[in-house]
């Protein structure tokens, strides 16, 4: 996949996968995972270097760790719309005996998740773990992980943050979803945090920006930008600014859509929005 | 009546012999690698890390890192042994345990010493008497408290080769050397100490030698004691305890810990399901330690061989 068209005929298939997953369950976190849409799905057709199939050691290739674990539907439709597991499998989400549990985890053998995630805080420690193997094995590719702003409350961050920089984990690419909303309200409501960019760099991280984080274009470009910060012996931070529920217009500009999913004329309504590209599961 | 009767030249810490264990990983398996929260000197790490010092990784006050930090090194073929106080590496970092490591099925190998009373002057804070039972609860987790120098050593090299997180327990305190330093490790396998007929006595840890002593004075009381070395408390070998009970009719749990979560419990739901058997434990009651020597502490807690002696005339009397 190359060209910027098939990549939103993607995004808007992925959209439609992430609503009618958590519609059929009625439970699962819609908001953030459509606000990461565009993201995912340009990380894994165009920014990773991925081998065909599923190591779960990931030998000399890129790798990707979901911190935020509950943005699974997204998180699910992007690696099924990779290979990694059939689409018909979307249609598991959230039952009894599916391989595609609330939150991800290797416990059921999905091909493509390599931690279990959703308590959070969690996935920055794995993702400097699996990027000090690499270094181990002498394998030049990039660890790259995706945690939520309001999970950065979680302590265990900052102690991986600072082990980081400290120990030059200079391999690895750690994109914060700036959505600015957490489930009690506004992350700025429930515990500000100041900026977010001013304590990565105090801990002596390098920052880049992508403040239109829903514009394909615009990740590619700065994900190319942090992607060549790496190698200078320092981690890098990208702050992806995102709109939660982005796609589908009452689902934005609020934070009601982060552990909800839509009744059926809701459904219709927001598949509307986005009709289908690549084909329903 | 004759009994086996064990003996020692040399008294060492369980650490050192995970220290000594640790560093001949380094030379026999490229894939091991070890983390520590500044307790190197503690943990007896030394040699492995100046031998191999691109394979630790030194990750400092911060042990919920260095278990996210272990889990991810596994990712990539590596075989992590993680270094801290047993309370720091359980209570401490549950979660984290819970869904980086056993949840998500991670080959670490989290060690653990300083565990229980016998850490000593420090007290309370630093006293663990709850870590046997949080990891045992875990499902997939290898919970293993070997008894002495040689035995935590041959632990240490063992768990290398088994795929999957365990949980490995010692401790600070000299304590006598008393298995053969060649014994093979086999996890899951109880080892009979003593052949006796009146009371079975399954130990763990630091208490196994103090079972000894206490077969010693029974035998001079004319009671006939099996003492049996369960240095994994999960899987617990279940046949052995059963088999020995059929014999002697009564058993005496002994580990230092508290006995809620304990290797007791374990070895009483073992029992309640194929064989109900009077038992009495020797473990702290529902109590957290406090500072004192080793020694005062395990008499005043009662997890000393005159505890296990008053407990073992105890069960056979309600045969």
């Amino acid at each position: 996949m190359s060209n910027t068209q098939q990549l939103e005929d993607l995004t808007i298939q992925v959209r439609r996968d992430i609503l009618r997953m958590v519609h059929k369950v009625n439970s699962g976190h819609p908001g953030g995972s459509l606000g990461c849409t565009e993201f995912l799905v340009a990380l894994y057709n165009e920014i990773m270097d991925r081998n065909d199939g599923f190591d779960m050691n990931g030998l000399e290739e890129d790798l990707f760790f979901l911190s935020n674990g509950h943005i699974s539907p997204v998180f699910y439709s992007v690696l099924s719309r990779c290979g990694y597991f059939p689409v018909e499998e979307l249609n598991t989400f959230r039952l009894l005996n599916s391989r595609l549990q609330g939150h991800p985890t290797t416990h059921e053998g999905l091909p493509g998740v390599r931690i279990a995630s959703g308590s959070l805080g969690q996935g920055m420690s794995v993702a400097i773990g699996a990027a000090e193997a690499k270094k181990l094995n002498n394998d030049n590719h990039l660890i790259y992980s995706l945690h939520g702003d309001g999970e950065l409350q979680e302590g265990q961050n900052w102690e991986a943050i600072m082990y980081a920089s400290a120990k030059n984990i200079d391999n690895l690419i750690a994109t914060v979803d700036l959505n600015g909303k957490q489930i009690d309200g506004a992350t700025d409501d429930v515990l500000p945090m100041g900026s977010i960019r001013a304590k990565f760099e105090a801990f002596g991280w390098i920052v880049i920006d992508i403040e239109e984080g829903n514009n394909i274009d615009a990740i590619l470009k700065g994900m190319a930008e942090a992607k060549s910060k790496t190698g200078q012996g320092k981690p890098v931070c990208v702050l992806l600014t995102t709109m939660m529920g982005n796609g589908v217009d009452f689902m934005m500009h609020t934070h009601a859509w982060h552990g909800k999913a839509p009744n059926d004329d809701q459904l219709a309504s927001a598949l509307n929005q986005n009709p289908e590209t690549l084909g329903d599961y | 009546m004759t009994m086996e009767t064990y003996t020692y030249t040399e008294k060492k810490d369980t650490r050192s012999g995970f220290g000594a264990g640790l560093a001949e990983l380094g030379r026999t398996n490229p894939n091991v690698v070890a983390l520590c929260a500044d307790l190197i000197g503690s943990l007896k790490m030394d040699e492995f890390i100046k031998e191999n010092p691109e394979r630790f990784f030194q990750i400092g006050i911060a042990e919920a890192n260095m278990m996210g930090i272990a889990a991810g090194l596994t990712i990539g073929g590596k075989i992590p042994f993680t270094g801290t106080f047993a309370n720091f590496s359980t209570g401490r970092v549950y979660d984290q345990i819970r869904q980086s490591i056993a949840y998500s099925g991670k080959n670490v190998k989290i060690c653990a010493s300083h565990a229980g009373l016998t850490l000593g002057e420090d007290g309370a804070t630093h006293q663990i008497l709850e870590d046997i039972g949080l990891m045992k609860m875990l499902p997939g987790m290898v919970v293993i408290n070997p008894c002495d120098y040689n035995q935590t050593k041959a632990a240490t090299i063992a768990i290398a080769d088994y795929d999957g997180p365990v949980y490995l327990r010692f401790g600070r305190p000299s304590v006598p050397i008393f298995t053969p330093a060649d014994q093979k490790f086999e996890i899951g396998k109880a080892i009979k100490m003593t052949d006796g007929t009146d009371v079975t006595i399954v130990a763990t840890g630091h208490l196994v030698w103090e079972a000894l002593e206490a077969s010693k004075t029974l035998h001079e009381k004319g009671i006939s004691a099996e003492v049996i070395n369960i240095h994994t408390i999960k899987p617990l070998d279940e046949a052995s305890i059963i088999e020995s009970v059929a014999k002697t009719g009564c058993i005496v749990t002994a580990e230092e810990h508290n006995y809620y979560g304990g290797l007791g419990e374990s070895v009483s739901r073992v029992l309640s399901l194929n064989k109900p058997t009077p038992q009495e434990f020797v473990a702290t009651n529902d109590t957290f330690g406090e500072s004192g020597t080793p020694a005062q502490l395990m008499e005043k807690y009662g997890l000393n061989s005159d505890a296990i002696v008053k407990k073992a005339e105890a069960v056979i009397k309600r045969k």
